[in-house]
């Protein structure tokens, strides 16, 4: 297990820098994941972990040694490719042995690996067998199993699940989840999928044009995103933002929803901005509920639903909100119907301010 | 009742018969004639005696493998059919081991110049061989190479062709099979060895035939560059049955059908792989 630290990490190809000075510090043992947008520069970050990548400027470390000019292999490091990286022409028990082709343990030291290894991931019985006579799932274990049998100090996975399907997908969550509870080794994990994002990591590392934006754990980032494009990139659906402008209402600050007749009271110690000063009211779906009753507190928005999605448990409702299109849910069995007038209210405390121009988080209210 | 739907065999039954379809059996037909038909002369004469030789027949009056044994009788026919082999089996491995080393460089590194390199090997497949011979001739002779082995092998060890085969190839194995085994610890060597030729095992064998073949018939320099008959390769060695002695047709053809022996196997066993390098050859450049 180690410590990886980023320090003023820049990548630049030619002119065009891709990595913008990011620092991060991943602790021993904790399960960090990179997420963001294509492009964002999360997979190339994770390659100069790997040593695949040279450094422009900055300073990679693991375990406190900078490693910048160490050759991939001399970092002790394991990674685990998108397309899974196993050899079509070796068999599995080959492909999960060829992690030690240069290790200088004797062959029954090697076999044991291998074997406590294929264990360890239900490969046992399918140790002869050609990488296209196995699954999709079962690959991706193989390829889990060749990082692994080296016993590295750190994994890194760079999108591992985005060949599956959404059930084996679901599936190897739970499966990588359980291996680093298992395990405890570092791991740094790429993806552009918030949901695996949300409920792998221990903390999380949002990405955008080469810079990280926020870090934190998953709650923390769901509950307290620092600008609109963190706000919107965790949680699913992704958050409701309508256009707004700060008034003043008997004394008190509110941000006026536009082109709809409701306004949001911001706290008293709300930072003293301009008046008319334009910013963005988010608000969750699941925050977001359609009243039938009408007796519900906290701010009310009435719209014409556009279209419905039942999921069973609940129904996301899409509705036309002053010229702002907006997601809310139904609870239970309520399915509105499209071309339907419907109250939606979201609870006090639930409410995001963002600044327009800036897109930085406000407040809550 | 659902009905049937048998559209493919009704589509089969009616294109059976379209006149297009007959022209274009009929040429293929006369095509493949016109390909068969020196070769089994070439059989059936191999078969006949000398005085049957200029009896057109295809099938001979009374056939006979009696030329067969004394071609084979023959100890310069056995040295010129090893020579032959010793020079195809040495350059083809030769070809699949450097072509394949350079495209695999072309393909897979970064480095400056690369593009240069790789049009500059490109643009001899514009020279003519013809034109290559003198200074061939010259480089053997300075050297001492003439009237040897490494004299008839030489200009054929290393192929612009077979590089940009190979090249075209290997641009099509993803990266992170290397860069896993990078990860892994392998040096680059081992990593080409024994990851990335695995990979591309058609190409190789395609590269192979074509090597195989081409020198296995190779018959301009080999005759430039030899002076021994000993030294002779096979369509060397056949051709002098036909200038210095009067000429013995069904000698020549027996030995000709002995020497398509190993062409075929290697036709018979690698066919589909054939196939698929030249279409590669076609589609990539």
């Amino acid at each position: 297990m180690a410590t990886i630290a980023l320090d003023r990490l820049v990548k630049r190809y030619g002119k065009m820098a891709v990595v913008h000075g990011i620092d991060l510090r991943v602790n021993d043992g904790e399960f960090v994941v990179l997420v963001g947008p294509s492009g964002c520069g999360k997979s190339t970050t994770l390659r100069m972990i790997a040593g695949l990548e040279d450094i422009s400027e900055g300073t990679v470390s693991i375990d406190g040694h900078v490693v910048n000019e160490f050759e991939p292999k001399d970092r002790n490091i394991a990674m685990v490719f998108q397309n899974y990286a196993i050899y079509p022409h070796m068999s599995v028990a080959q492909n999960i042995g060829f992690g030690l082709y240069t290790s200088k343990l004797t062959h029954g030291e090697k076999t044991k690996r291998i074997a406590d290894t294929a264990r360890l991931l239900g490969l046992e019985s399918l140790l002869d067998r050609r990488p296209s006579q196995l699954s999709g799932g079962q690959r991706q274990r193989v390829a889990i199993g060749r990082a692994m049998v080296r016993n590295p100090v750190a994994f890194l996975f760079d999108e591992p699940l985005s060949n599956l399907d959404a059930q084996l997908r679901a599936q190897m969550r739970i499966e990588i989840k359980k291996l680093h509870q298992r395990l405890g080794t570092t791991i740094v994990f790429v993806t552009h999928d918030q949901v695996e994002a949300m409920t792998m990591a221990d903390r999380i590392v949002v990405m955008r044009d080469g810079h990280i934006l926020q870090v934190g754990t998953p709650m923390e980032l769901y509950d307290n995103p620092t600008d609109v494009f963190t706000a919107r990139f965790i949680g699913s659906p992704t958050m409701n933002l309508i256009p707004a402008t700060l008034r003043e209402q008997a004394g008190h600050r509110v941000a006026e929803l536009d082109q709809v007749q409701a306004s949001v009271r911001l706290p008293s110690n709300f930072p003293i901005a301009d008046i008319g000063a334009d910013v963005l009211v988010g608000v969750r779906p699941h925050d977001l509920v359609v009243d039938q009753a009408g007796a519900g507190t906290g701010i009310a928005l009435k719209g014409e639903v556009s279209v419905v999605e039942p999921l069973g448990s609940e129904t996301l409702v899409h509705l036309e909100i002053g010229g702002t299109a907006v997601i809310a849910t139904a609870p239970g069995k309520i399915i509105p119907r499209a071309g339907d007038r419907v109250t939606v209210r979201a609870p006090e405390g639930s409410l995001y301010l963002f600044d327009a121009k800036s897109e930085r988080a406000l407040c809550r209210t | 009742m659902t009905p049937q739907i048998t559209l493919s065999g009704a589509r089969s039954s009616h294109t059976a018969f379209r006149p297009s379809r007959i022209v274009s059996w009929t040429l293929l037909f006369l095509g493949g004639l016109v390909m068969v038909t020196p070769i089994l002369f070439m059989l059936s004469t191999s078969l006949k005696d000398a005085s049957q030789v200029y009896d057109l027949k295809l099938i001979p009056a009374s056939p006979s493998l009696d030329n067969y044994w004394t071609v084979l009788s023959d100890g310069r026919f056995l040295r010129w059919f090893l020579n032959s082999l010793v020079v195809a089996v040495a350059v083809t491995v030769s070809n699949v081991f450097f072509d394949s080393l350079v495209g695999y460089t072309l393909a897979k590194f970064r480095f400056r110049g690369r593009y240069v390199v790789f049009i500059a090997i490109l643009s001899t497949l514009m020279i003519p061989t013809e034109m290559l011979v003198i200074p061939w001739y010259l480089m053997a002779s300075t050297f001492g190479w003439i009237d040897s082995y490494w004299g008839i092998m030489f200009p054929g060890m290393m192929t612009a062709f077979g590089t940009f085969l190979m090249k075209q190839f290997f641009e099509t194995v993803p990266d992170e099979f290397l860069e896993a085994a990078r990860i892994d610890g392998l040096n680059e060597f081992t990593i080409w060895w024994r990851v990335a030729m695995p990979l591309v095992t058609p190409a190789l064998s395609a590269l192979a035939i074509f090597t195989f073949l081409g020198n296995w018939t190779a018959f301009f320099w080999p005759l430039i560059v030899t002076n021994s008959r000993e030294l002779y390769t096979l369509p060397i060695g056949l051709s002098s049955f036909a200038v210095e002695q009067a000429i013995q047709w069904e000698m020549i053809m027996t030995g000709a059908s002995l020497a398509t022996i190993p062409t075929l196997l290697v036709f018979l066993l690698l066919q589909r792989y054939i196939v698929r390098g030249v279409m590669l050859a076609g589609l990539k450049g």
